[in-house]
């Protein structure tokens, strides 16, 4: 799992060599420790710009200053800026693009390592006039080649597309894309709209207390991470996972004062078993971290069908069984799903036809499935994991592993903490304003849309 | 004196993993682990995960010092509620139905609602310590003031005969011999046969594979390690098999074999204890209820008494607390240590001078429906893991008196250092 490249380009005598030898030289990507800081953003020195005509500023102000943030409007002579937001809703034509350009191309040698940069654009599906979608459009293009600029500090870009009217919940969004904890999340889509109703907005640190979340695939990897994260952040985790795995997930159960629950999801009574158990035990659950899942990799010629028809069951069948049985009983309102998809979903991947195909098949359930659940004030979305270095990439033979580790914006994998922030952050009460998304956590890979 | 528990006692859930020959399927396994996987077992199968019980009790008899609060570090991974209190109990073969013995009377006396009476053990992993002059040197080391003595300590530490370990001994401490030779000057006194012997071990073999092949340990026996049967188990033995082997302990006319005795073996298992009340309120079967139990010792020095006879006294004695007869069961669980053992304690109650002269009662206790002994089976054929052979034969039972609807068991454990522990189950 050791990074060899990583620890040689951030060691004082080491990083000289790794330039001479002309290798990528990936930064030591920030991460924080520990639950939600009050004020996520204090002590960043935080650039908020607009283009004229805009109808996001006020809210992203308010969001930035609840945040704790330093704003201002033009970045101080002798200091280098942590965060940007801009609010690009008032592009409609052509011409207005220019406001981008003006904002962000003075900024660019002066971001800060790890910075983060969040711009706000409308949704082109709620632009009557062509080119006023077509320019909202346009801002999707350039915040992913901004980030695939800017990975190599470590920093990251994202976009907010924003339905009219949803503003007010870019609050929970500028505290996670404008803070540390957008780790390896760069160049991604968040569509905020309203359609959720809201439960609760919740803006302080132990959000999830009181409440219980599932996830399954716990033992290992990035299923403990997020059990980990969403323990942080006060839930009661139920860590789900296969009887092989027994002993990491008491063990990790244990450690996070969860409960432990030894189930194969893939089986015909999993889904009634996990509904039972939860209703007995807790009464429902408000969060679902759809995570387990398997790789049986082979091209397609050499593929054998039950190898095609395992993949599909436990990666896809399962997840749809076992939110059927929830929704009809023990996902309470206001209740967040979760979903695991994969980069090899979004861009398919050599040898992989069975894993991408029931991957991709999630991209396309979590946004069916939004609007049915949205006048209960249920979310469900996707995360997109990339390279992330767990167990399971660690076993990649080497030249595949280095090629997927640097193929990215910022040089390095990812770490299963990464995909837990995103997941949990997915899975806050305040995190309404979020459905059907698929966001990836890949650090801006080459492969991938 | 009270005949019964002021408060009833279910058992409601048992769980022990395959039973294993020594050296066998568990060799690379310690206790904590074992136990610990076992009360797992018994925790996802009665969803116990997050509950807080009144007390897990529970054992082993070879057992590392480092494991000196063994069974509370098992409850801590065991996926119940870390707020679960635990302790350790020893008492040589009768640990796990003592363990059981100290649940129910906690829960009897209303000082808690449920808990866990659990025991492992393991012979391949076996508790080898430094030997007793190193340990010595050690001590000595540890205490010195001085540079002088501690120099002089740390030589004497390091004398090459040190380096002979300190084995745990299968034998008595008291009279230096093993358990077998004990139980084989038992069976001379009683007169048993090789013949009556070896038809007991093949009937233990008989009917323990009968249950499995029926499934009736399906929900008692978790596989575990590659196992879903005792490997001692042998369904195929004879009579013929059985009587060419030789003695074990007594190579001029023994009567006692490999065969006809509890072979060395790895174990644990777990039996889960409740109120009636809480059983219910958790949606928890009752399979069965403790009634009492009841524990006895003798004096087996120079052989005044067989060393394992102990269950001959402890039993009649319940019987006179409760009223009842040694006939009024429908069930009858007596611990195989060896065949011989099993013989002798029946030949006793059966035995006018016996029960006059040793027990004080008027007669004899008489004779037992033979057909009702060890139906599925016991130690001679699963193997006896020590601490772990309680919980066995209390899950066999309350299950056997689930399944009938209604009746009565009784439970003999033989113990080293002349003891006995029994109990008795209704329904």
């Amino acid at each position: 799992m050791a990074d060899l490249l990583l620890r040689l380009a951030n060691g004082r005598y080491s990083r000289r060599l790794v330039r001479a030898l002309g290798l990528p030289c990936p930064v030591q990507l920030a991460r924080a420790a520990g639950g939600y800081e009050p004020a996520p953003l204090l002590g960043r020195c935080t650039v908020v710009g607009a283009a004229p005509g805009g109808w996001a500023l006020p809210a992203l102000l308010t969001a930035a200053r609840n945040a704790g943030a330093e704003c201002f409007d033009a970045l101080p002579e002798g200091r280098a800026a942590d965060t940007v937001l801009f609010d690009a809703t008032g592009c409609g034509t052509p011409a207005s693009l220019a406001s981008l350009y003006a904002a962000f191309q003075p900024l660019m040698r002066r971001l800060a390592r790890n910075a983060r940069v969040l711009v706000v654009a409308a949704d082109p599906a709620d632009c009557g006039d062509p080119l006023a979608a077509a320019t909202a459009r346009a801002i999707e293009g350039f915040v992913r080649a901004l980030g695939k600029e800017i990975g190599r500090l470590g920093a990251t870009a994202n976009l907010a597309r924003v339905a009219p009217g949803a503003e007010s919940r870019l609050d929970g969004l500028v505290r996670f894309c404008g803070g540390v904890r957008c780790t390896y999340v760069s160049g991604q889509v968040f569509c905020v709209s309203a359609k959720v109703s809201e439960t609760e907005p919740a803006t302080s640190a132990g959000q999830l207390a009181g409440r219980v979340a599932v996830v399954t695939g716990a033992a290992r990897g990035i299923g403990a991470a997020t059990a980990q994260r969403l323990a942080e952040e006060g839930a009661h985790v139920v860590c789900v996972d296969v009887a092989a795995a027994r002993d990491p997930l008491y063990e990790l159960a244990a450690r996070l004062r969860g409960t432990p629950l030894v189930l194969d999801i893939a089986t015909a009574q999993a889904p009634s078993a996990l509904c039972a158990f939860v209703q007995e035990k807790f009464g429902g659950i408000d969060v679902m971290v759809h995570n387990a899942g398997i790789t049986r990799d082979k091209t397609l010629a050499n593929m054998k069908p039950e190898l095609w028809q395992q993949v599909i069951a436990v990666n896809f069948a399962a997840i749809a069984a076992i939110d059927d049985a929830l929704l009809a009983g023990g996902l309470r309102d206001g209740g967040r799903i979760v979903c695991l998809s994969s980069v090899s979903g979004v861009a398919g991947n050599f040898g992989q036809t069975n894993y991408a195909t029931s991957k991709a098949a999630l991209i396309g359930y979590v946004a069916a499935r939004a609007t049915g659940l949205a006048a209960r004030g249920i979310s469900i979305n996707a995360v997109a994991p990339g390279f992330i270095e767990t167990p399971m990439t660690a076993k990649i033979p080497w030249i595949p592993r280095e090629a997927g580790r640097r193929l990215n914006a910022s040089s390095q994998g990812g770490q299963p903490r990464d995909v837990a922030e995103l997941i949990t952050f997915l899975a806050l009460p305040g995190s309404a304003g979020l459905s059907g998304n698929t966001i990836r956590a890949c650090g801006l890979a080459l492969i991938g849309a | 004196m009270h005949a019964a528990l002021p408060r009833k006692v279910a058992i409601v859930g048992a769980n022990r993993i395959p039973f294993a020959r020594s050296n066998t399927a568990y060799a690379q396994l310690s206790n904590k682990t074992m136990l610990t996987d076992t009360l797992r077992g018994l925790v996802e199968r009665c969803r116990l995960q997050g509950e807080i019980l009144g007390e897990v009790v529970g054992g082993a008899v070879m057992k590392h010092s480092r494991d000196w609060n063994m069974v509370r570090e098992c409850v801590l991974s065991s996926g119940l509620h870390p707020n679960t209190p635990a302790f350790d109990v020893q008492q040589a073969c009768g640990t796990g139905l003592e363990a059981a013995i100290l649940v129910a009377n906690k829960i009897a006396l209303g000082q808690m609602d449920a808990g866990i009476a659990c025991g492992v053990d393991t012979t391949s992993d076996a508790p080898v310590a430094a030997n007793r002059g190193l340990q010595r040197a050690l001590m000595d080391l540890n205490a010195a003031k001085t540079g002088r003595a501690r120099f002089k300590h740390l030589l004497r530490a390091m004398h090459p005969k040190h380096l002979v370990p300190e084995l745990p001994a299968n034998a008595e401490p008291r009279t230096g011999k093993s358990m077998g030779q004990h139980a084989e000057i038992t069976a001379r006194r009683y007169g048993l046969t090789r013949q009556a012997q070896d038809a007991l071990a093949l009937a233990s073999h008989q009917n323990l594979a009968k249950a499995y092949d029926e499934g009736f340990f399906d929900d008692l026996v978790m596989p575990y390690h590659g196992l879903s049967r005792d490997n001692n188990l042998r369904p195929d033995s004879s009579i013929e098999k059985l009587a060419k082997l030789s003695p074990a302990f007594d190579r001029n006319g023994g009567t006692i074999t490999a065969a006809n005795a509890s072979p060395l073996t790895d174990g644990a298992s777990a039996v889960l204890l409740a109120s009636e009340e809480w059983a219910r309120h958790k949606g928890l079967p009752i399979l069965a209820y403790l009634v009492t139990g009841e524990v006895a010792a003798v004096d087996f020095s120079d052989e005044r008494e067989g060393l394992l006879m102990a269950p001959a006294y402890a039993i009649p004695r319940m019987l006179k607390r409760l009223g009842l007869t040694l006939q009024d069961f429908d069930f009858y669980e007596i611990h195989e240590a060896f065949a011989a053992v099993v013989l002798c304690t029946l030949a006793a109650w059966e035995s006018d001078d016996f029960c006059r002269n040793k027990l004080g009662l008027p007669g004899a206790l008489g004779s037992i429906d033979r057909s009702r002994l060890n139906v599925k089976g016991s130690s001679i054929a699963a193997g006896h893991p020590f601490a772990a052979t309680g919980g066995r034969v209390l899950a066999t039972l309350a299950k056997l008196l689930a399944e009938k609807g209604s009746g009565r068991g009784l439970i003999s454990i033989c113990a080293a250092g002349g003891q006995g522990v029994t109990a008795i189950l209704e329904r």
